[in-house]
């Protein structure tokens, strides 16, 4: 058994990438049988992975989840800043100046009250449940934007393990939110067109969320919707951590 | 080759994080202000500079493209190496923090319809 311990922690980084395989395809299978793809498999693997990180924090009683066991080391550097944030950029890739005029100033406008109406609602209840620290209210704020500004911003300003896990909680409650919510109140709020789903795209951010609730819509709303949402990651990781997060630190 | 993509969009991360830094430093806070988002910016300038020459190749698409749909998994790892054992304790504030801003945000869709039929 030595042995074998050897070669996983030797390995870790290589380790990780299977095991997270693993993950996702488990999940993409739940998704598919128990769910009927209500809940797309990205936001089972994410759930996943947190349940795993609470697992490796009991098992461990320590900080870094899964990455504690010293076999699942690898997670550590997989589940790094370095590969987030390099993954995060790669996904601006084929989001064009060019089509963002066309949605003219509407998109704009959505993307800014997305941003800034999430920040603020998610900060208000950050609040009043009882956090006074400039860094977790910027966090938890930006963890209602997505579950990728959540961690982003929360590094950015020196939030503890927790809050940003708190934050990559809510953005997940967000995604499966809309995944799901999407469909149901299409019909309501007039979700029926390239531009108006370029707005929703804008308001709702979660790339994941976003692409898998058009596509129970309407799937040739897809692209339109997830252009925008593309943005607003970028934009929440530009604004959460600089602009807003000293708007948070004028006040606390 | 593949790497060319990789490169450039290393060169834009690298790119991104230093123009943070820079910001941070400037404004007095020890963080990284919107490195990524810049780097963001900074990949899509290039790619529609590299587009208007005719320099942008397949493989260069290709390049990014894989660590694109990398995103994911990596946002599986990042979940697995969190605080969740302690972050459970406030699971409300989660839960919270995760729909009503979503509700809010959904109140304002109707008004901005509006301004984009005006506008055109």
């Amino acid at each position: 058994m030595d042995y074998l311990t050897t070669v996983l922690v030797k390995n870790g980084l290589i380790v990780a990438f299977l095991v997270t395989g693993i993950i996702v395809y488990f999940s993409e299978w739940l998704s598919k049988t128990l769910t009927n793809k209500k809940i797309p498999g990205s936001a089972l693997a994410i759930v996943t992975g947190l349940v795993l990180a609470y697992i490796g924090g009991m098992v461990t009683g320590g900080k870094k989840g899964i990455a504690d066991i010293p076999q699942l080391s690898g997670f550590e550097l997989m589940g790094g800043n370095m590969f987030r944030d390099f993954a995060i950029v790669s996904t601006a890739m084929g989001a064009s100046f060019g089509i963002i005029k066309k949605t003219g100033l509407a998109g704009i406008v959505s993307l800014f009250v997305g941003v800034v109406f999430s920040f603020v609602a998610g900060a208000v209840i950050a609040l009043a449940m009882g956090h006074h620290d400039a860094a977790s209210i910027t966090t938890i704020g930006a963890g209602a934007c997505t579950f990728v500004v959540g961690p982003v911003t929360g590094t950015a300003v020196g939030a503890s393990s927790e809050i940003i896990a708190i934050s990559i909680a809510a953005g997940v409650v967000k995604s499966i939110l809309v995944t799901i919510g999407t469909p149901l109140i299409a019909p309501y709020i007039g979700l029926n067109t390239p531009q108006a789903a370029m707005i929703y795209g804008g308001l709702m951010g979660t790339t994941s969320g976003t692409a898998a609730g058009l596509a129970a819509t309407d799937p040739k709303l897809v692209p339109y919707g997830a252009m925008t949402a593309t943005f607003y990651t970028g934009l929440g990781c530009l604004m959460c951590p600089s602009v807003l997060y000293l708007l948070v630190k004028a006040f606390y | 080759m593949l790497i060319k993509g990789v490169a450039l969009l290393a060169a834009c991360y690298i790119g991104g994080q230093l123009t943070g830094e820079t910001l941070g430093r400037l404004l007095h806070i020890d963080a990284n202000v919107g490195g990524v988002g810049f780097a963001m910016l900074l990949l899509i300038l290039s790619q529609n500079w590299l587009e208007k020459r005719g320099w942008f190749q397949q493989d260069i698409e290709d390049g990014v493209q894989f660590w694109s749909k990398m995103y994911i998994p990596i946002i599986v790892a990042m979940s697995a190496v969190q605080n969740v054992r302690v972050a459970l304790s406030s699971g409300l504030l989660a839960l919270l923090a995760g729909i009503i801003p979503v509700l809010v945000c959904l109140a304002t869709m109707p008004l901005i319809s509006k301004l984009n039929k005006k506008a055109e």
